[in-house]
């Protein structure tokens, strides 16, 4: 089976079945296979040059010049307490995605494709999740060959705020 | 509506027309026949009306077309112009003001109909005789319609409209309910009424507005009959309605009086599209010319200097003059002064300097405040300012002048000035400082406590100023906009508020420093930059070697620099930010002694947040740069140390330092108390052992030193500037003349003046009093913290004698006796070293006096310890054995005999001699007589005769030493 749905059915199918479709684009963050609304995404980036913040809560990896604007960008690894990545991995992609206060950007380790899932197939987070990962999850779509976690963007994006 | 666009327009211009209406009418009121003022004021009236007239306006136009009539009077000569015709003007437009605020928030003029104030215009107008209006307005009833016809030349349309909106003038029934001499709309000051109205529009909209929104449904006719706008529209209700909602949520809709439109100049806005042309030329250069290399330079200047123009060109857009808040002020002091039996004049210069536009607005209740304060803490009444040889009239006067990227605004009375002793005594009754501290407290910190939070009380409210609005927060408002406010005062002669503002917001002035951050995650930064706002800049310290390096003290684990004489709390940013040093973990304690890979050089930024100075100690300081400020996202908004960050020339972040935040972060908020305390014990231990010294030179000598704190400025004045009084250089310099004197030419009388007229001049600056003078040098070469090791006392005129400053012999310069010579007195013979050197005091208030008599004994071998103040020499006494105590007879806080007496309780110093220096117009005789006890009476000029006094006492310790000093102080207090 194709893994990517969304590269075949014809657009009068997809219209037909819009309001059951829902796209997301996903990204890989260590073993986790994660998804978020395309709605939300602005766009995506290679490994940009940061700026540090000293004292910033530890969610912030830096600011990014994104063409003169500025934008936190947010490690997820470290937002969901994950090894940080070694010296030798490639270094971590943004997503930067829409937000009241400006745009913010997600590190992450590698950016997948933009993938289109049916709505029943949604699934509620398993009961045995870590309390402190579910709070960041909305839920899960069982895939043919993984499970795509769709992250809470709110959630996230109020990590560090107050 | 369909009108809402002209309606707008019509509220933009009314109240344009009203800001100048209020201070034409009170420059009217002093200058009465000036006709063009007349004519100013008549013609805003009646454009008022007119307009209101088309609109259908009702009460709106009644009001001003008796205005108008009235006004119509006086500029046809018919009735004079007195001062309560122009009260119950300026009561007419603060009324139509109110309607204007109305109209604007619900698009109609509410239930008000002002009849009792349309009673009194009536009146006034039937009474040309300009008596105040003291029948009662009943008995005639108005009748517009015939004073349309007498007093109008008004053009057909407007008239038309006025007539058949004054047509519809109830008649006053119940009219003689009102007698003329109440005011029941200006009770209270019109200010707060303002103020009031405007907060109950924006906070809470009165639910009396729901019920005429109503009465205007059902009556559809009644009130828009006028324009033919006959079924008020549903939608229109629910536009007011709605518009309530946003006002609920804090925002205003059609904000035509709170400043949403601005007027631009067409030239400037051609100017700007010009510039926006050249741009997208260069752009466009820039796009297609890559392949020349050479051709790049050429369009990234042109870019450059396309792009500082085009700021520049914006930023005007955004100014406004200041002018435009201060227009309300006459008016504001008219009324308070009226109301409080006052009488003052307000003065204004600079009213075209310009700021930005959210600035002027931000600026606006903080100076409010301030001038209320003035007319009514500050201004005495007529009768006191007479009993104290003052003009009757009081003057207010605001300055507004930029200066280095900043404007500064001055608020300036010439009133009874501030009491530093109550404000003290208040702020230790408060609990706001300790009463050790307020003893220790100078003049100019002490009147700064009125800015503290919770200095404001109930008592001091009065029905002007201080209705629970403390000087505390227009010093935060000021603030809020990266402002600072001081507050300096002559004694009786009135107070100066004075404040500092940056022209913009957007884009500001700082200072670029860095840190090394040597396990920064982001491999590319290794040094990490940040921005300090050139607001908070003070001085830029840089410590050198291990000499550098020992001038760190320690104070209760806090680490400070001596700086000038007082202790100046350093905080390592690293610290602070717990950036790790190399090899360090991260959030050391350590020391901020900078480590030996750094070169041991410490760089310290000296800044000011809130009433906090203090050190940053930072790796590396880069330079200055205009830097455009840039919001940080909510993660980091809390952070509380940040203001912002900005992107650099080479496209990198730069976090932009909030100082005030850092402040509270290392906690020298309250560190500082602890250091102030401290401060205090160890000036007076080591009292200036190493003093801050002047090296410069002069023709024939190559160094020569004075102590900085006798010098008041160091100036470079070329000699194109001087000018030639009485067969003397002088020069004209901050409001007096200041004599220019050669250093070499006093030397050595001989020496010739060798200045070209396009020299510059080296000067140095003394004061002393209202006086300056200024000695003319060769270089400045330093400024040194040094102790002098070696002195021996010389005998060439106008040398103390030599020591040895820095390592290399140097000259000590007897100023006293320069300046006596440069004034053409006589000099005293210059004696030998003392064979009996004394430890002593000396407390003066006067520094210039302290200073010079303090070289002059010190080169003799004495010891001297300075006091400002009887506090700083109780401290003094306290702390060092002393043999001789050299007093003022005022000391400021207390009295010199209050010092002899405090001496003569304590045992331990009964051995202490007690001499008091006496000033020129005293005479021992009379101070013999007025303050008895003293061992001896000098006149401090008298240096022959204090040295000589001094030799006359035995030599040897006999004090005790401080230790039991204080036990007995202790003892003696219980």
């Amino acid at each position: 089976m194709n893994p990517h749905p969304s590269s075949n059915g014809s657009a009068e199918g997809v219209r037909r079945s819009l309001s059951k479709i829902r796209q997301y684009a996903t990204f890989r963050v260590a073993d986790m296979f994660m998804g978020i609304e395309l709605a939300h995404v602005q766009e995506l980036m290679r490994h940009q040059e940061m700026a540090p913040v000293p004292l910033a809560p530890s969610a912030v990896e830096g600011l990014i010049n994104l063409r003169g604007q500025i934008v936190t960008a947010l490690d997820m690894r470290r937002i969901f307490s994950l090894p940080p990545l070694k010296s030798s991995d490639a270094p971590p992609m943004n997503i930067v995605i829409r937000s009241d206060g400006g745009p913010v950007s997600l590190l992450v380790d590698e950016i997948r494709d933009v993938l289109e899932v049916q709505g029943e197939d949604w699934r509620a987070l398993p009961e045995n999740l870590p309390a402190a990962r579910r709070a960041l999850l909305q839920g899960i779509y069982p895939l043919e060959f993984d499970l795509l976690l769709v992250i809470d963007t709110e959630r996230v994006l109020a990590l560090g705020a107050d | 509506m369909e009108f809402a666009e002209e309606i707008r327009e019509f509220l933009i211009e009314s109240n344009e027309n009203l800001q100048t209406l209020d201070q034409q009418m009170v420059e009217l009121e002093q200058n009465p026949s000036d006709e063009h003022l007349i004519a100013s004021v008549f013609r805003a009236i009646h454009t008022i009306k007119g307009t209101s007239g088309f609109f259908g306006f009702q009460t709106l136009g009644s009001i001003t077309h008796i205005a108008e009539s009235i006004l119509g009077q006086v500029r046809d000569r018919a009735r004079p112009l007195t001062p309560t015709l122009v009260s119950l003007i300026l009561e007419t437009v603060d009324a139509v003001r109110q309607i204007l605020e109305r109209i604007e928030s619900c698009n109609e003029e509410g239930e008000n109909s002002y009849q009792e104030l349309r009673e009194r215009l009536t009146a006034a107008y039937k009474e040309p005789a300009g008596e105040p209006a003291g029948e009662p307005a009943a008995a005639t009833a108005p009748e517009p319609a015939r004073i349309q016809g007498q007093a109008l030349e008004a053009s057909p349309m407007s008239e038309r409209q006025a007539v058949s909106g004054a047509g519809k003038i109830p008649l006053p029934e119940a009219a003689s309910s009102s007698p003329n001499g109440r005011r029941p709309e200006r009770d209270t000051d019109p200010g707060q009424d303002r103020c009031e109205q405007s907060s109950g529009q924006q906070v809470s909209p009165s639910p009396t507005e729901e019920p005429q929104s109503d009465s205007l449904l059902h009556r559809p006719g009644q009130d828009w009959a006028g324009i033919g706008a006959a079924p008020v529209p549903n939608d229109g209700h629910q536009h007011a309605s709605q518009e309530r909602r946003e006002l609920l949520g804090g925002r205003r809709a059609t904000d035509a009086t709170e400043g949403s439109t601005i007027r631009v100049d067409v030239k400037l806005l051609d100017k700007l599209m010009n510039l926006v042309g050249e741009l997208v030329l260069a752009r466009n250069q820039i796009l297609q010319g890559s392949q020349q290399p050479n051709a790049t330079s050429t369009t990234a200047q042109r870019l450059n200097l396309i792009t500082s123009e085009l700021q520049e060109g914006v930023m005007l857009t955004r100014m406004q003059p200041i002018g435009v808040v201060w227009n309300i002020f006459p008016r504001v002091v008219r009324d308070l002064a009226a109301e409080m039996g006052k009488d003052i004049r307000i003065q204004m210069e600079g009213t075209a300097t310009e700021l930005d536009k959210t600035i002027i607005e931000a600026i606006k209740d903080p100076l409010t405040h301030m001038v209320r304060n003035c007319c009514d803490h500050g201004i005495e009444s007529p009768e006191v300012r007479v009993a104290k040889g003052k003009s009757p009239q009081g003057t207010i006067l605001l300055r507004a002048y930029h200066e280095g990227g900043q404007v500064n605004i001055e608020v300036q009375d010439d009133g009874a000035g501030i009491d530093p002793g109550k404000i003290k005594s208040k702020a230790v009754q408060k609990g706001l400082i300790t009463d050790s501290q307020a003893a220790m407290m100078q003049e100019s910190e002490a009147l700064r406590l009125i800015f503290l939070p919770g200095f404001s009380t109930a008592e001091r409210v009065s029905n002007i100023s201080g209705r629970g609005v403390g000087m505390d927060v227009v010093k935060t408002n000021i603030e809020k906009i990266s402002g600072t406010v001081d507050i300096a005062q002559r004694s009786n002669a009135g107070t100066t508020f004075k404040i500092k503002i940056p022209l913009t917001l957007a884009i500001i002035p700082g200072l670029i420093v860095s840190i090394q951050d040597h396990q920064s995650r982001a491999t590319a930064a290794p040094a990490l930059r940040f921005v300090i706002p050139q607001a908070n800049l003070v001085e830029l310290v840089r410590l050198e070697g291990a000499a550098g390096r020992q001038q760190i003290e320690r104070v209760h684990g806090a680490e400070v620099y001596r700086r000038r004489g007082r202790l100046l709390p350093l905080i390592s940013l690293r610290q602070v930010l717990g950036v790790a040093r190399s090899g360090q973990a991260l959030q050391t304690h350590g020391s901020v002694e900078s480590p030996d890979d750094q070169g041991s050089v410490i760089n310290i930024v000296v800044v000011q947040a809130e009433e906090t100075t203090f050190g940053l100690v930072v790796d590396h300081v880069n330079d200055t740069q205009e830097i455009v400020v840039k919001a940080l996202g909510r993660q980091l908004k809390s952070l509380g140390c940040y203001l912002g960050a900005t992107i650099m020339g080479d496209g990198k972040i730069a976090l932009i330092l909030d100082v005030t935040g850092l402040a509270h972060l290392a906690h020298v908020v309250t560190n500082e108390q602890q250091i102030q305390a401290v401060d205090g014990e160890l000036a007076a231990k080591t009292l200036d052992r190493a003093q801050m010294l002047l090296l410069f030179r002069c023709k024939g000598f190559a160094r020569l030193v004075l102590p900085l704190s006798l010098v008041a400025r160091l100036e470079e004045i070329p000699v194109a500037r001087t000018e030639s009084a009485g067969g003397a250089r002088v020069l004209a310099y901050r409001d007096t003349i200041m004599p220019l004197v050669r250093l070499d030419c006093l030397l050595d009388a001989g020496a010739a003046d060798p200045s070209r007229p396009e020299d510059n001049l080296q000067v140095i600056v003394f004061q002393d009093g209202g006086r300056y003078i200024g000695l003319i040098v060769e270089e400045i070469l330093d400024i040194i913290s040094d102790n002098v090791t070696i002195k021996s006392p010389g005998t060439a005129f106008g040398l103390l004698g030599s020591g040895v400053v820095n390592g290399k012999v140097t000259d000590f310069v007897d100023l006293d006796a320069l300046l006596r010579r440069a004034a053409g007195t006589r000099t005293d013979p210059v004696p030998t070293v003392s064979r009996s050197p004394h430890r002593i005091l000396l407390a003066y208030p006067r520094r210039i006096v302290r200073g010079n008599l303090r070289s002059y004994l010190e080169i003799r071998g004495h010891q001297v310890i300075e006091a400002a103040t009887w506090a700083e020499a109780a401290k003094a006494l306290e702390q060092e054995t002393m043999e001789v105590i050299f007093t003022a007879l005022d000391l400021g806080d207390r009295s010199g005999a209050d010092l002899l007496a405090h001496v003569r309780r304590l045992r331990s110093l009964e051995s202490v001699k007690v001499a008091v220096l006496l000033g020129e117009d005293q005479t021992p005789g009379s101070a013999t007589a007025d303050s008895p006890g003293f061992d001896q009476y000098l006149q401090f000029s008298d240096r022959g005769a204090i040295l000589s006094y001094l030799e006359t006492l035995p030599t040897g310790r006999t004090a005790h030493a401080p230790a039991n000093l204080a036990r007995e102080h202790k003892e003696w207090a219980a």
